[in-house]
């Protein structure tokens, strides 16, 4: 099972969630989860994007040289983002109003860079195409949660359907405002981590979980940022040579 | 000029970039450990904001806009900003070796940052003048600086308190951001 397409996916959705687990996409996940619909809808979004990114880059992963590589993948992921907002724009006018600048700015979302750094410039056209499913489902999966906790407490409705009604309570508006967006999310990490101890208890100590863009401490490329240079790395080493 | 100084106010102070708008928060939540490093990250966030918005601006104006190409500014906006960072790191480090050593170590970072691109991206929406833009880009970054410094100092005093373990790195650190993002809530009354 190593490797296939099934497993791609379960490892996105639940193993290596990307907001969850990795911590990689921060803004978004924040920015525009103030009902379950925009949550969702983002996340789509993302996961088309991530889709057709792993599986172009996959595609072209022998064709394009090392060194220009980076630049090479902006360009892809931009003209994917491009296309994926005039597809918005054209039939969902409602949610492209909603998500705003939160659409092109999925160009610079961690997730996409380091997916297809550290596997779609690796592995096969299929098993990339099936990472990016994974792993945009996963993304969309933490987003819609998010979402559906700061809008059933902060506007008492779901999806938008009121579920609880004013008369037995009262909305907290906080919680769909920017506040709440880091109260409910630090809760969802640190209930993970609670569950993260308990599994693992010889540790002794807690991992803290670290956010993307310390990428001084973050080995492997998951930040589209240090991959981007690293390309000057490649230079001093071809200088050193 | 009345205008402009309201225009800065509201950028940095106002409309928050990180805490209102949830913009450029990986380096907000990473590279905030000690004052020091936060102040090198803002200090390399002004300087490259403010740079980048004069440069998209300039590109939207005169090129994308007159050929009617805005489509493409989302793909040309990235570019210019990745090659920009890298075109500055060269240019710093041939030139001005002290401003190299401060933040040098910050610019890599930066081309990810998605305030830079926001900016951007926002000052076409907007439909600010090419100064405007740069005001603007100036006091976002500004903003970016002041919040990414006072989360820095908080946490520095975190440090030594007793939290217990399911709350210990992020959580509190998002916490934190709560609750500044409700303190700087107390600003939107000014303008």
């Amino acid at each position: 099972m190593k490797n296939s397409p099934g497993e791609r996916l379960i490892n996105g959705i639940i193993r290596e969630n990307p907001t969850l687990v990795l911590m990689l996409g921060m803004c978004p996940t924040l920015a525009v989860t103030t009902s379950a619909i925009n949550g969702a809808g983002m996340g789509l979004s993302t996961t088309v994007v991530l889709m057709f990114s792993n599986l172009i880059i996959s595609l072209l992963r022998n064709f394009i040289p090392d060194r220009v590589r980076i630049p090479g993948y902006i360009v892809i992921v931009a003209s994917l983002v491009t296309i994926v907002q005039f597809i918005l724009e054209a039939y969902v006018p409602s949610l492209n109003d909603a998500l705003g600048v939160y659409i092109p700015l999925i160009v610079v979302n961690c997730i996409i860079l380091g997916r297809a750094e550290s596997y779609a410039s690796k592995n096969g056209p299929v098993n990339s195409f099936f990472d990016g499913v994974g792993m945009g489902l996963g993304f969309t999966l933490s987003l819609t949660i998010l979402g559906a906790f700061r809008e059933l407490l902060g506007a008492g409705t779901l999806f938008g359907i009121t579920v609880l009604p004013e008369s037995i309570y009262t909305p907290i508006t906080i919680f769909i405002l920017a506040p709440g967006a880091f109260f409910v999310l630090s809760c969802l990490v640190a209930i993970q981590n609670k569950v993260k101890n308990s599994s693992s208890k010889d540790d002794g100590q807690p991992q803290p979980t670290g956010g993307c863009g310390d990428c001084s401490t973050c080995g492997n490329s998951c930040c589209g940022s240090r991959s981007f240079f690293d390309m000057t790395v490649d230079d001093k080493k071809a200088d050193n040579e | 000029m009345k205008e402009l100084i309201l225009l800065i106010i509201s950028a940095s102070i106002v409309n928050n970039v990180v805490l209102s708008q949830f913009l450029g928060l990986c380096p907000f939540l990473g590279v905030s450990k000690k004052v020091d490093t936060a102040l090198g990250m803002g200090g390399a966030v002004i300087f490259v904001i403010t740079i980048a918005s004069f440069v998209t601006a300039l590109i939207y104006k005169f090129i994308l806009a007159p050929l009617d190409l805005s489509y493409l500014q989302t793909i040309v906006f990235i570019l210019i900003i990745a090659a920009l960072v890298q075109f500055v790191e060269m240019f710093l480090k041939k030139s001005v070796p002290a401003l190299y050593e401060s933040l040098g170590v910050f610019l890599p970072l930066i081309t990810t940052n998605c305030a830079v691109l926001g900016v951007a991206l926002n000052a076409v929406q907007y439909d600010y003048s090419i100064l405007q833009t740069v005001i603007y880009g100036f006091g976002t970054a500004v903003g970016f600086a002041i919040s990414i410094t006072v989360l820095a100092g908080l946490r520095e005093k975190m440090e030594y308190n007793d939290v217990s373990p399911s709350w210990q790195g992020m959580p509190l650190v998002l916490v934190t951001a709560g609750l500044m993002s409700i303190a700087f809530f107390g600003f939107s009354g000014i303008i």
